[in-house]
C-alpha cells in the first residue's frame, strides 16, 4: 500500500535534526515573512534560532488564529472507558507491567459517568482506553457509541489503532474523530519505549492515519509525546505527516496535540525537558506553518500556563478531566493514567476563557452530521 | 428595498454569528448592523433545546430573520437531512446551503450543491447556496429553483476582498435571482465595492466578529453597504486614467 511509510523512509532522523539546529535567524525572518510556509520554514520556526523571535511569533500566531477560528475555544472532556492494557509503555500509568486493578466500564457505569459529564455542560466527549483487544474491541466500541450517541453532539476516540475495516464499521455509529499519537517518530527509541504488545509495531501505528483517511473519518488528531526524544525533530515529523495527510485525505480535518510527559506512579523521567517558553514556541510554529489546523491543550498543563495560552493559537481545551475509568462517578479514587495539573472545574475554566475576551464553545458539531 | 422569494429586506447587509467573543457582543453588533437576515450554523446551536440555546436566545428580535446554514456537511444527502432538521427545529424553510467537503479551505462543492438545491427547492425550501463565482453554475442553480445565489468574493474567512470581481460582474449581469456576495469581504470598502458593481446584498461575518470593536465595525459596514448601493443606483461615472479631448477621432465629420 502506498502510505506515509514510503515518504517517511526517505528521511533520516539525524540529518533532519541537524538541519533544524543549523537554521539561522535569517531563516527565521524569512519564515515569518513568507506568504505560504514550507517545511523548511517550519524547521526554522522550531529551531533554537527562533527563540529571540518568540513575541513576534506569538503575535502572528494570535492574528492567524483569530482570522480562522475567531474568539472562541472549543471545550471537550475525556471519558476513560478502560485501563486494561496488554502493551508495555515505559511512560504510561496503565502499562501492562504496572500493578493496578484493571477495570472496563459496563454500560450502566458508562451512563453514570455520562450523567456527570453532561452536568458539567459538555457536548463533546473523548473516549479513551488502553489496548486490550480481547475485551475492549470493535464490538465493545460499537455498544458504547450506540449508548452515548444520543447524549453528545461530537464523539472523539483515543483508543488502540484499528484496522481499516474496523474504522469503516465504527463511523456509521457516530464516531466523528480519532486521535492517534505516534509518541515518537524516532524508530529505535519507539522500540525502547514499547517493548511488548501490539503497540511495539511502529509501522502499524505510523500508517493508522492513512487507514483513518481511507475510512473517511471527519477529523483526526496527531501528535508526539514530548519528553521521549528531541521535540524539535519529532515535531518536524509531525508536520511532515500532517502535510502528507492533508494533501492525500483532503476531506478530513486535522488537529494537533503536544502533551508533555507527566509524572505518574512508578513513572519514567523525561529524557528531554521542554520548558514553557519552548512549548509556546512550538504552538506558535504549528499555527504559523498551518493556519487551518486545530490545536488542542489538555489538563496536563498548569493553570497559569493554560490561562495565558488561550490567546496564543490554541483552539480547543479540556477541563475538569479525570484520567481513570470511573473517575467522574463510579470509582473516583482509582489510579489515574497520569496526574493532571490543572484541576479547575469546567465552569472556572469557562470564566477564565471569557475573562480573556473569548467564548467557550460547548457544541460545534451535531449528531446529524456523520 | 429588495426581495428574496417572498420576503422584503430593507437592509442589504446580511451577517453571520460565528467567531464572536460572546453572544451578548454578537447581539449588539448585529443590532448595529441593521441586518435583517442572520445566518446560524446548525452544528453550533442546540436545536433540541432552542428556547435555551445561547446563540438563538440572542437573536430574538422581530426584524431579524434566521438563515440556518448547513456548514459541516460534505454532500447533498447530508445537506438535505440538515435542512429538514433546521426547518423542523427553527420553523423556517430558508436554508443557506454550504457544502464544503474540504475542511481546510472550505471550498464549496458545485456538483453536490446543485443536486441539493434541486431537491430542496422541490421540497419547498428557500435555498441560498454558497458557491464559487461561477456564472454557469449560477444559471444552472436558477434552473434548479434557487431563490438567490451566494458567490464568494475570495476564500471564506480570508478577508481578501473581491478577488473574483470579473466573474461576479458576469453573474450580476446575467442573474434573474438576487446575487449575494458571500465570503472574503474584509473591510467596509470591499462591501461598498460589491454594492457598486450591482450585487443585491453582501454577507459579512469574520470582518465584524474579529475586529477590535465589532459593534462599531458593524455600523461601518451598514453605512458602506448603503453608500455602495446609492452609488450603484446613481450610476457611477466610468473611471478614466487620463483626460481626453471631447472627440479627437470623429471631429473631422463636423468640419
Amino acid at each position: 500500500m502506498n502510505s506515509f511509510t514510503n515518504l517517511f523512509e526517505t528521511y533520516n532522523w539525524d540529518e533532519t535534526k541537524q538541519s533544524i539546529y543549523a537554521k539561522t535567524s535569517d531563516d527565521v525572518l524569512k519564515a515569518l515573512s513568507a506568504r505560504k510556509r514550507t517545511l523548511e520554514d517550519f524547521k526554522a520556526l522550531v529551531s533554537p534560532a527562533a527563540a529571540p523571535y518568540l513575541e513576534q511569533m506569538a503575535q502572528l500566531s494570535q492574528q492567524l488564529t483569530l482570522k480562522r477560528f475567531g474568539k472562541v475555544i472549543q471545550m471537550y472532556v475525556p471519558l476513560y472507558l478502560s485501563n486494561e492494557c496488554n502493551n508495555i509503555c515505559t511512560y504510561c500509568g496503565f502499562s501492562y507491567d504496572n500493578k493496578l486493578r484493571r477495570k472496563t466500564l459496563s454500560p450502566i457505569e458508562i451512563m453514570q459517568e455520562v450523567a456527570v459529564i453532561k452536568d458539567m455542560g459538555y457536548d463533546h466527549v473523548l473516549l479513551v482506553t488502553g489496548e486490550a483487544n480481547q475485551t475492549v474491541h470493535v464490538d465493545y466500541f460499537k455498544k458504547v457509541l450506540e449508548l452515548i450517541r444520543p447524549h453528545f453532539a461530537h464523539i472523539s476516540m483515543e483508543v488502540q489503532p484499528l484496522d481499516l475495516e474496523d474504522y469503516q464499521e465504527l463511523t456509521p455509529y457516530g464516531l466523528n474523530t480519532v486521535l492517534v499519537y505516534q509518541e515518537t517518530y524516532h524508530q529505535d527509541d519507539y522500540k525502547k519505549h514499547h517493548p511488548k504488545g501490539k503497540k511495539s509495531n511502529f509501522q502499524y501505528r505510523l500508517e493508522t492515519p492513512d487507514r483513518l483517511g481511507q475510512a473517511g473519518i471527519h477529523k483526526m488528531g496527531l501528535g508526539v509525546l514530548i519528553g521521549l526524544e528531541d521535540w524539535r525533530t519529532d515535531s518536524l515529523f509531525t508536520a511532515l505527516h500532517l502535510n502528507y495527510l492533508e494533501k492525500k485525505y483532503w476531506q478530513s480535518k486535522y488537529s494537533l496535540s503536544f502533551p508533555r510527559l507527566r509524572p505518574f506512579s512508578g513513572g519514567l523521567e523525561p529524557k528531554v525537558e521542554m520548558n514553557d517558553r519552548e512549548l509556546v514556541q512550538l504552538i506558535c510554529a504549528y499555527r504559523i506553518f498551518n493556519e487551518e489546523v486545530e490545536l488542542s491543550i489538555s489538563t496536563r498543563e498548569s493553570p497559569s500556563f493554560r490561562n495565558h495560552i488561550v490567546k496564543l493559537g490554541i483552539t480547543s481545551m479540556s477541563a475538569g478531566s479525570k484520567t481513570n475509568p470511573g473517575g467522574y462517578a463510579v470509582e473516583p479514587e482509582s489510579l489515574e493514567q497520569f496526574e493532571i495539573s490543572d484541576e479547575r472545574s469546567p465552569t472556572e475554566i469557562a470564566r477564565v476563557i471569557q475573562s480573556q475576551g473569548y467564548e467557550p464553545v460547548w457544541k460545534d458539531w451535531d449528531s446529524c452530521l456523520t | 428595498m429588495f426581495q428574496i422569494a417572498d420576503t422584503t429586506f430593507h437592509s442589504r447587509l446580511f451577517t453571520g454569528t460565528g467567531k464572536f467573543s460572546s453572544s451578548a457582543l454578537m447581539e449588539d453588533a448585529l443590532l448595529a448592523s441593521g441586518s435583517e437576515l442572520v445566518t446560524v450554523a446548525l452544528k453550533r446551536v442546540d436545536v433540541k433545546n432552542n428556547d435555551t440555546d445561547d446563540i438563538l436566545s440572542h437573536l430574538k428580535h422581530t426584524h431579524i430573520n434566521l438563515l440556518p446554514n448547513t456548514s459541516g456537511v460534505r454532500n447533498a444527502r447530508e445537506a438535505i437531512f440538515a435542512a429538514q432538521l433546521a426547518r423542523e427545529a427553527l420553523e423556517t424553510n430558508w436554508i443557506k446551503l454550504e457544502i464544503h467537503p474540504d475542511p481546510k479551505y472550505l471550498m464549496p462543492d458545485p456538483i453536490e450543491t446543485l443536486k441539493a438545491t434541486e431537491e430542496l427547492a422541490k421540497l419547498g425550501f428557500i435555498v441560498l447556496p454558497y458557491i464559487h463565482a461561477d456564472p454557469v453554475l449560477c444559471k444552472r442553480l436558477e434552473d434548479a429553483g434557487t431563490s438567490a445565489v451566494m458567490p464568494l468574493g475570495s476564500p471564506i474567512g480570508s478577508n481578501k476582498g473581491l478577488k473574483t470581481i470579473d466573474f461576479l460582474e458576469i453573474i450580476i449581469d446575467q442573474s434573474n435571482v438576487p446575487v449575494v456576495v458571500d465570503a472574503g469581504i474584509g473591510s467596509p470598502s470591499d462591501a461598498a465595492k460589491a454594492m457598486e458593481i450591482g450585487a443585491d446584498a453582501v454577507l459579512v461575518n469574520t470582518a465584524i466578529a474579529v475586529s477590535t470593536n465589532p459593534v462599531q465595525m458593524a455600523a461601518a459596514f451598514k453605512l458602506a453597504v448603503e453608500a455602495g448601493r446609492m452609488a450603484f443606483e446613481a450610476k457611477l461615472a466610468k473611471a478614466v486614467s487620463h483626460a481626453v479631448a471631447s472627440s479627437p477621432l470623429t471631429s473631422f465629420l463636423d468640419e
